[in-house]
């Protein structure tokens, strides 16, 4: 997407293709993304995404696995700060940081504070101390700046009262904005801030943005920052980049950020297998380019894939949560959809549908009804249970069980969902065996349970696997032998045949 | 609580007779048969059960009125203080006295009069000079010069442990290296004092480089094993290489300081035959005396320059944080490496000066319990506190060298009892009662480099010890 980025002058930090992997996990995975000069820029995501790892590859406190941070000073100087020592870094390259949890030196006062901060100008007036200690002038009259500059800041965040105390008797919004101070009397061209609204109330967090706001117009120090508080990222912010699991999944303005689906969907936690499979909804929709699937997470795109592609959840995926019997997707999107068409959404879910209208001989006790009893019959016992249902998911753990309340509401989701099966079809199962970390036993449990192929497993949520993992005694296994993936590329190459009886389309 | 226990000693002291009737009653259980009796074995080989009724006695009524003490007196006294303290603090911020302000400074003109201070008492004491000059030397050198080394190791090490927070449990190597440094190469090539002094402090500091290099990445307990194994390595080299060193019988006949060329000689060309001074050994003492009191206060004031420089600030920053002091582009790697070589380098010179004075350096003088001591006396003192370290190292030092002092316990423990052996024993005892009273030492409030408004002391509660 934006994997070559052009060298702008606008952009005083270029991230290209930054990834950090710690052994197996990885941290961060192929991030590319750029701070503009004199601007704030936002690096949000949930926990966990990867935003922290990513300060400390351009402070240097981590060597990134792989990938490429310019760092391009006010004066045209460039440097590689993956090549460079931490230290180095904020003396050379201008960069400057925080920390999540406070790192002042609490022992010393918050004077000095500021003073150690500009060790390296001092230490050169002072002449690496020699000059200093015998009493030169030179090291007196910028000792005498070093105070006045830290008197300066001081007075910018409101500290020189207690410029005299330990840093450590400060209370917590004092020394989150001392820490921000303290990194500005290096002189930073980028300063790094991780969360520095974190721990603070809504008046020292309107005081933060507004030092914020004034650092970058009076110093023009670029500001790059991780925040969690959204009212600090929104309203001071100029761009925004949002990380999810180490890959960056938006980046715009706080506005077109806050409106993006999939912005919403990492907040507010829709499953992320769910989003995996939406993108390859959109990719087999014809749509190669990831960022345009995103795009078409707006609702007319959705419709588009749903004409299109019948086979494709995409609108329950949208309806933020899968399958959510009391806010069915369909329901509220298409309120005056045809029976059919329902019908057709039927199919949406592959297995469950094609039994009910694709095999009708396979020895369901179903079969004998009509199509769109069907539907409902076999499956409706395991919706009341759980809106991702399948019988198997009855195992899970009784949180789900709310929905029951809504049962009526959901047959065509409960279909959607629910990818068990009474039996194989065509009475003939897919050697499951074939997907690694699959025996002969677990198939046999497997089978009992409706799991009979590929596609079944393909689509498995995060609660189907949980489910699946409850019976199969396995913890944690299915997720990290990749059985959902193993299991997609199978059941893609099976596909390749046409399948017979997937007629349920919306043609 | 402390109102009510005060408020009415009556029911107080009725506790305390009632808790040392208690106290006593246990111990004769506990000790009747561990003390009371006791079985020897006679000429015959037979085993006989004496009776010791009058030990018995003693453990019990220790016990019994230690106890009534403890409860009658020290609790409440305790509680008492604990409360006038509490008002004290609240009353004001801590407001030092007159005393406590200046007592560096009285301090200081004490030690410059002290030499003669005490010539002049222990001659009116005699009633003659000599007899003053000769009584004197045990107090300038015994208590005097030993005192100021261990002064001036404690300071130098105050650098390394203090200030960078950088746990050195071989300090005493460096000492070996400025002691040895100035026995050979004066006793090989025949150079002066005045030459080697500062050569030993180059040379000591060269070793500091040295063990800083490998020591660069490790932390706390790692740190001080590393350390701890620099100084036996450099002892057991002095002893093995004998070639050099002469292993254990170490070197002797090491040349005497002069004072600029005028030797402190008995005779012609001499210090006293210069002056025209009757000859005694003292006043080579004096000089020493002088001499160490100088190089101490020499690491004294650098130490304090030191800490108004960036260097100095780095060095606590460290101690505090490092991992910030480094986002704050601070190079530790040179920072540890320069607090390693300042502290060696006084090291060294105090070593220097120790081979000038005993005219003789053996491994024996460099044993860990030497880098032990020097610590404790950082430690006692208060971490980065230069007059607590030396306050420490008087009463250390000095208590140990007092304790030769007390003949009148030869006629409470018997003649055979030599109370200089039990001196670390005393030792360890000072400093668990010390840490127990204060943690942080004596002087644990840290005194700021820099102020904007008033210089505040800062608590103990707010530095750290450093962690490697």
């Amino acid at each position: 997407m934006v994997s070559e980025v052009q060298k702008n002058n606008s952009a005083i930090l270029r991230v290209e293709r930054l990834s950090m992997k710690f052994g197996g996990l990885i941290a961060i995975n192929d991030l590319n993304f750029e701070a503009k000069r004199g601007a704030i820029t936002a690096l949000i995501g949930p926990n966990g995404a990867g935003k922290t790892t990513v300060f400390n590859c351009i402070t240097g406190f981590y060597k990134p696995t792989e990938g490429m941070l310019t760092m391009t000073r006010q004066n045209g100087e460039e440097y590689l700060l993956e090549r460079m020592a931490d230290f180095v870094i904020t003396k050379k390259a201008k960069v400057a940081r925080t920390f999540q949890n406070i790192r002042l030196f609490s022992g010393l006062t918050v004077l000095e504070n500021l003073l150690v901060a500009q060790h390296n100008p001092l230490m050169l007036s002072s002449g690496y101390t020699i000059l200093g200690l015998l009493g030169f002038p030179t090291y007196k009259k910028a000792a005498a700046d070093a105070i006045e500059k830290a008197r300066f800041w001081l007075e910018k965040i409101n500290l020189v009262d207690r410029a005299d105390d330990p840093a450590g008797d400060l209370p917590y919004g004092a020394q989150r904005r001392l820490e921000i101070a303290r990194a500005m009397c290096t002189e930073p061209e980028l300063l790094c801030l991780d969360e520095p609204a974190a721990g603070l109330n809504a008046r020292e967090s309107a005081e933060l943005n507004k030092l914020l706001l004034d650092i970058r117009d009076e110093t023009g120090t670029s500001i790059l920052l991780i925040e969690h508080d959204m009212s600090v990222v929104m309203e001071i912010s100029d761009h925004v980049v949002v990380l999810e699991y180490g890959t960056k999944i938006s980046d715009g303005t706080p506005d077109s950020v806050k409106n993006d689906p999939k912005v919403i969907a990492a907040y507010l936690g829709v499953e992320d297998e769910e989003i995996v499979e939406m993108l390859e909804q959109a990719e087999a929709a014809g749509v190669d380019d990831i960022t345009a699937a995103v795009d078409l997470m707006s609702t007319e795109a959705i419709h588009v894939i749903e004409e299109t592609h019948p086979d494709a959840p995409a609108a329950a995926l949208v309806a933020t949560g899968p399958a959510r019997p009391a806010k069915p997707a369909a329901a509220t999107k298409q309120p005056g959809a045809k029976p059919a068409k329902t019908a057709a959404k039927a199919t949406s879910a592959p297995a469950p549908a094609k039994v009910a209208t694709a095999k009708p001989e396979a020895g369901n006790p179903a079969a004998a009804k009509t199509a769109a009893t069907k539907t409902v019959t076999p499956v409706a016992p395991a919706a009341a249970k759980k809106p991702v249902a399948k019988p198997a998911a009855a195992k899970a753990p009784p949180v789900k069980a709310a929905p029951a309340k809504a049962p009526q509401a959901s047959p065509i989701k409960a279909g959607a969902t629910a990818n068990a099966l009474a039996a194989p079809r065509d009475g003939k199962a897919d050697r499951l065996i074939d997907i690694k970390g699959i025996g002969p036993v677990n198939e046999r449990k497997l089978n009992e349970h409706g799991i009979f192929h590929f596609d079944q497993i393909a689509s498995w949520k995060k609660a189907d696997v949980i489910a699946a993992e409850a019976y199969l005694a396995f913890d944690g296994r299915i997720a990290r032998e990749d059985w959902i993936g193993q299991a997609k590329a199978m059941a893609k190459a099976s596909q390749k045949k046409p399948v017979p009886g997937k007629s349920g389309g919306a043609k | 609580m402390a109102d009510v226990q005060t408020s009415n000693p009556e029911s107080n002291f009725a506790k305390a007779v009632k808790e040392g009737l208690v106290a006593a009653a246990l111990a004769l259980g506990l000790f009747l048969l561990i003390v009371g009796f006791r079985t020897d074995q006679n000429i015959r080989n037979e085993l006989v059960l004496n009776q010791r009724w009058g030990l018995l006695a003693i453990f019990v009524l220790v016990a019994g009125f230690g106890r009534f003490f403890l409860t009658a007196y020290v609790t409440p006294w305790n509680a008492a203080r604990a409360a006038s303290k509490r008002a004290a603090v609240a009353k004001e911020a801590k407001e030092q006295s007159a005393f406590r302000k200046s007592f560096p400074r009285i301090g200081l003109a004490l030690l410059f009069v002290y030499p003669f201070l005490v010539i002049a008492i222990l001659a009116a004491y005699n009633g003659s000079l000599m007899g003053g000059l000769q009584g004197s030397l045990k107090y300038v050198d015994n208590f005097g010069i030993q005192i100021l080394i261990y002064v001036m190791l404690a300071w130098g090490l105050n650098i390394v442990i203090g200030l960078a927070g950088l746990l050195d449990l071989g300090y005493v190597a460096f000492y070996a290296v400025g002691a040895y440094s100035y026995a050979l190469l004066s006793s090989h090539f025949g150079l002066s004092f005045w030459l080697l002094l500062p050569m030993a402090g180059i040379f000591a500091a060269l070793w500091g480089i040295v063990l800083g290099f490998p020591v660069l990445r490790l932390r706390g307990d790692y740190l001080a094993i590393v350390t701890l194994a620099f100084g036996e390595i450099i002892r057991l080299v002095l002893i093995n290489w004998t070639v050099v060193t002469k292993g254990t019988f170490g070197i002797s006949g090491i040349a005497k300081a002069t004072l600029f060329g005028i030797p402190f000689t008995p005779g012609p060309g001499g210090f006293a035959n210069l002056l025209g001074l009757p000859n005694s050994g003292v006043y080579y003492k004096v000089f020493l005396y002088y001499l160490i009191l100088l190089l101490a206060l020499l690491t004294a004031w650098v130490t304090i320059r030191l800490r108004r420089m960036p260097i100095g600030r780095a060095w606590e920053a460290l101690r505090e944080d490092e991992i910030a002091c480094r986002s704050l582009g601070i190079n530790t790697t040179t920072t540890k490496l320069t607090a390693f070589a300042t502290g060696a380098m006084f090291g060294g010179f105090a070593g220097s000066f120790f081979a000038a004075r005993q005219g003789f350096v053996s491994p024996e003088s460099f044993v860990f319990l030497e880098s032990a001591i020097i610590l404790a006396i950082v430690v006692l003192g208060g971490m980065g506190s230069l007059v607590g370290i030396a306050i420490a190292a008087a009463v250390m030092i000095g208590g140990t060298e007092l304790l030769r002092e007390l003949e009148f316990l030869k006629h409470i423990f018997g003649n055979d009892f030599t109370p200089e052996l039990y001196r670390m024993l005393l030792f360890g005892l000072a400093m668990i009662v010390v840490m127990v009273w204060k943690p942080r030492g004596f002087v644990g409030n840290r005194e700021p480099s820099a102020f904007l408004h008033k210089r505040k002391l800062i608590s103990s509660e707010f530095t750290k010890e450093g962690h490697g």
